[in-house]
């Protein structure tokens, strides 16, 4: 024994006694065993985040674990700064990026159907030619159908360009699609190492503490309620409130959606609406905010500390943010513009890049939403058994 | 010329840095390491003992000063300094808000140290983070921050600061100077030259695995004291705790630890046991063990379990070597495998039974055994076995400057005026001897912050003076 780095290099390059079950265990999951072993054996990021408790509760991580590890990191950064382990150390630990790896495969590898996983592989390219094919399928329409982009101003009367039930009828079929692609590939990931023994009367209360955690983004808080890392060691709340502002938004517009289709079926009360009506209000602060969320994100994204995440997908995660900032964009100049004779032209834009966002839902970053819901649940839940290991003191 | 140099870029010279710009002087900070390498010892720490009257944030019940005082005493063994020590444990009851100032955040004691609830605050993310907000906010502060940059020697005007010298030959002068550069533990030659060859001709050192930073090589220690520099602690010892042999050279930290010893039984390269593996819990003999496993041949041993105790101890970075029978284990750790089998076969006939708990000192124990295991014994009979090879691996020296209660660096028993010293070069007046958790950074904060603001006031002196 006279070097002590030798068999360092080999057993941490190689994960060892992985089981038969788990043979098919990729090359990113086999770096996130690696580096998670060391984690538990340190522990010294237990405050930051739901991750490192979670992994306590583990002594092997196998594929299923690393999945769920894997979704319920949010990416912070702080464990990356905090890490004694972090390169130039030999044992090169960085947890954001090796689960951000993982993370993506996941994505692609629960994708429904399967073969359409493939489109994370190059995801910026993905959503580019969705939206091309949202914008061109609406553009060509709106030539098709009124045979001009221009035309004589017409009180904002969308329907007077596209019919009412064809926009249903196409908006509808994709988001059903999508919903059902985007179920299944959740519930495939769910049914992974759920940890048994959680009593009924527990899962009320996982259910809420998921939801709370997923409405406040809770792990962007750094554990202090000072933020997660960007650019630098320093701690900032920045990113959680950008996204508030990306996912409320978001989530006022599909509100703004759901008035008018309360509106038009049950009131039979028929768009345009006044600008001071509830569809607009909800629709033009939700623009607003998802003009002002995504702007944030993506600022913060060309800051971002190069060790964090996986630059690999930067094509996924700013494609999406584009994608939503012209989403809301469009929509607002479509607002402003509504009552002139670009209305056909703007509404097919505006439609056309809906229709890309609602391609990709299944295939792109909206995902990362629905998948990492499911993994606070599954701490939630598990967090509430009782622990099946009784390690001694250390 | 600036007011205050701090040499060092740990926990103690930080806190130093900082208090010292807080007084108003202005500071640079040397470190000898790269940035990335930045903050010393300190990147591995987790915690601060802290005496507290009454539950706080992260502290649950209480932990006066008297019983402080009475766990350094016994881990001393009363080599120490009443008066510096309580004034460090009087300090850890008030420095927590300070820190927090700076950037430092604290969380519950970690999964596996609820024994440390009410004693040790821990730092959230570790001692990194520590690291990373203290040099956050001495930048804000307008610290300037040297990095790579390492000191030779100080020049003096007899017991007065003058000016450090660095590697490269280049001279920073200051009003005063604070000394944090820590013990001298990896330097590897010194610690050779300290245990020289043992009676096998073996030199031990060689084989010895450094737990921390590779930057702590004792070069303004070592000066100081061949230049006159009153020093205190036995140059000789160095807390030493058993590792993982496979842990890198340096900077191994927490992780390296191997906690299944009391659960099974440990050997040397004879493959025979040679020390009670269940004396006590690991926690409180890990350290023992470090200078039992230097006086094997080799400077080698293996923690040898079966089945039965995985999940009983916290999981260990390294993999353990797993065989079906121990004369295989034997052969893949390269122990001689009759011997193995033999020591494994004596060591099961020897153990009474009883009901094991590895969460207490249970009764479970061996009769008739030499060396006996008084706790955890347990027949070693449940394949998968698993092997761990155990080495020696070096926290930190006990050799420092002499001080006071005013940071001072001491010549012939008297104060330099604007010299002075805190963290692991100073521990020594404190901790002679032993260790308890979290006990350095309590001296290191304290001496910090005093010597910090005791160097900014000699700045302020000596300004006043030329105005």
């Amino acid at each position: 024994m006279t070097t002590q780095e030798t068999d360092w290099q080999t057993l941490s390059r190689t994960t060892p006694e992985v089981p038969e079950a788990v043979a098919t265990i990729l090359e990113y999951e086999a770096e996130a065993q690696r580096i998670l072993t060391i984690c538990n054996s340190c522990r010294y990021c237990e405050g930051f985040c739901a991750v490192f408790p979670a992994m306590t509760r583990r002594l092997d991580f196998l594929k299923d674990d690393v999945h769920y590890l894997a979704n319920l990191c949010h990416n912070c950064g702080a464990c990356l700064h905090a890490c004694q382990y972090a390169a130039p150390h030999e044992f090169e630990v960085n947890i954001p990026r090796t689960l951000a790896q993982v993370r993506a495969k996941t994505y692609s590898e629960y994708a429904w159907p399967e073969a359409f996983g493939r489109l994370y592989d190059r995801n910026g390219l993905t959503v580019a030619l969705a939206t091309a094919v949202g914008l061109s399928l609406f553009l060509l329409l709106t030539v098709a159908m009124n045979g001009s982009l221009l035309h004589a101003p017409l009180a904002g009367d969308f329907y007077a360009i596209f019919p009412h039930n064809l926009l249903v009828g196409m908006f509808g079929i994709v988001f059903t699609y999508a919903a059902i692609a985007l179920g299944v590939g959740v519930s495939r990931f769910w049914r992974g190492s759920l940890k048994s023994g959680t009593k009924a009367s527990s899962m009320s209360g996982a259910a809420s503490e998921a939801i709370g955690n997923v409405l406040s983004l809770k792990y962007l808080d750094g554990g202090h309620g000072e933020g997660c890392n960007e650019a630098s060691s320093r701690y900032t709340l920045w990113r959680r409130r950008f996204h508030h502002m990306t996912f409320y938004g978001f989530l006022l517009c599909f509100a703004a959606t759901s008035v008018a289709t309360v509106y038009h079926y049950m009131l039979n009360w028929h768009a345009p609406y006044p600008f001071f009506s509830l569809p607009v209000a909800l629709g033009t602060l939700g623009g607003i905010s998802l003009i002002a969320g995504p702007a944030g994100l993506l600022w913060l994204n060309f800051k971002r500390h190069p060790d964090h995440g996986d630059q690999a997908q930067r094509g996924m995660d700013r494609g999406f943010i584009v994608l939503l900032l012209f989403v809301s964009l469009t929509g607002l100049l479509l607002l402003a513009l509504r009552d002139t004779q670009w209305m056909g032209a703007l509404l097919a834009i505006h439609l056309g890049f809906v229709m890309g966002l609602f391609l990709t839902m299944p295939y792109g970053k909206f995902a990362h939403g629905f998948y990492r819901s499911a993994a606070l649940l599954k701490n939630a839940i598990e967090k509430r058994a009782p622990s099946s290991i009784n390690l001694g003191s250390d | 010329m600036i007011d205050v140099l701090v040499i060092g870029g740990g926990n103690a010279a930080l806190c130093a840095a900082i208090s010292a710009r807080e007084a108003g002087a202005s500071v640079m900070l040397l470190e000898a390491s790269p940035r990335e390498w930045r903050g010393g010892n300190s990147q591995h720490t987790r915690n601060l003992r802290c005496m507290h009257d009454e539950p706080q944030d992260v502290l649950v019940g209480s932990y006066p000063e008297e019983e402080y005082w009475q766990d350094l005493l016994k881990v001393t063994g009363g080599i120490t300094n009443e008066y510096l020590a309580r004034m460090v444990i009087r300090q850890s009851s008030t420095c927590r808000p300070w820190m927090r100032k700076h950037g430092v955040r604290f969380q519950n004691s970690l999964s596996g140290t609820l024994h440390l609830a009410r004693t040790n605050a821990f730092f959230m993310g570790g001692g990194k983070a520590l690291v990373n907000a203290y040099y956050n906010s001495a930048e804000a502060l307008g610290v300037e921050i040297r990095y790579d940059t390492p000191v030779a020697r100080i020049e003096r005007d007899g017991d007065t600061f003058i000016a450090a010298i660095l590697e490269d030959g280049r001279r920073i002068e200051a009003a005063s100077c604070v000394l944090a550069a820590g013990g001298f533990e990896s330097n590897r030659e010194w610690l050779d030259e300290v245990w020289g060859e043992n009676d096998n001709g073996e030199r031990p050192a060689l084989e010895f695995l450094i737990r921390g930073t590779k930057f702590n090589r004792g070069v303004l220690l070592r000066h100081m004291i061949d230049t006159g520099a009153d020093s205190v602690g036995d140059p000789t010892q160095s807390h030493m705790v058993a590792i993982d042999a496979r842990a890198p050279l340096y900077d191994g930290g927490i992780c390296t630890r191997i906690d299944c010893v009391p659960l099974g039984i440990v050997v040397n390269r004879e493959g025979k046991r040679f020390y009670d593996e269940g004396e006590d819990f690991w926690p409180k003999r890990y350290a023992i063990w470090g200078r039992l496993v230097a006086q094997q041949a080799g400077q080698i041993s293996w923690s040898i379990i079966d089945q039965k105790a995985i999940g009983r101890f916290m999981p260990p970075v390294f993999p353990g070597t797993t065989a079906d029978t121990i004369e295989e284990l034997a052969i893949k750790l390269g122990l001689p495998s009759q011997q193995l089998a033999q020591t494994v076969e004596n060591y099961n006939a020897s153990c009474v039974g009883g009901n094991f708990d590895h969460t207490a000192l249970d009764g479970c124990h061996t009769a008739g055994l030499t060396p006996p295991k008084t706790h955890w014994a347990s027949s070693i009979d449940q394949p998968p076995f698993y092997g761990f090879p155990l080495k020696p691996g070096v926290t930190f020296t006990y050799l420092g400057l002499k001080t006071d209660d005013t940071a001072a660096v001491r010549f012939n028993d008297s104060p330099s005026a604007n010299l002075f010293v805190a963290g692991e070069m100073m521990a020594g007046n404190i901790l002679g001897k032993g260790y308890t958790g979290g006990i350095g950074m309590a001296i290191g904060t304290a001496f910090g912050r005093i010597a910090g603001t005791n160097a900014a006031a000699y700045a302020a002196q000596r300004k006043q003076i030329a105005a």
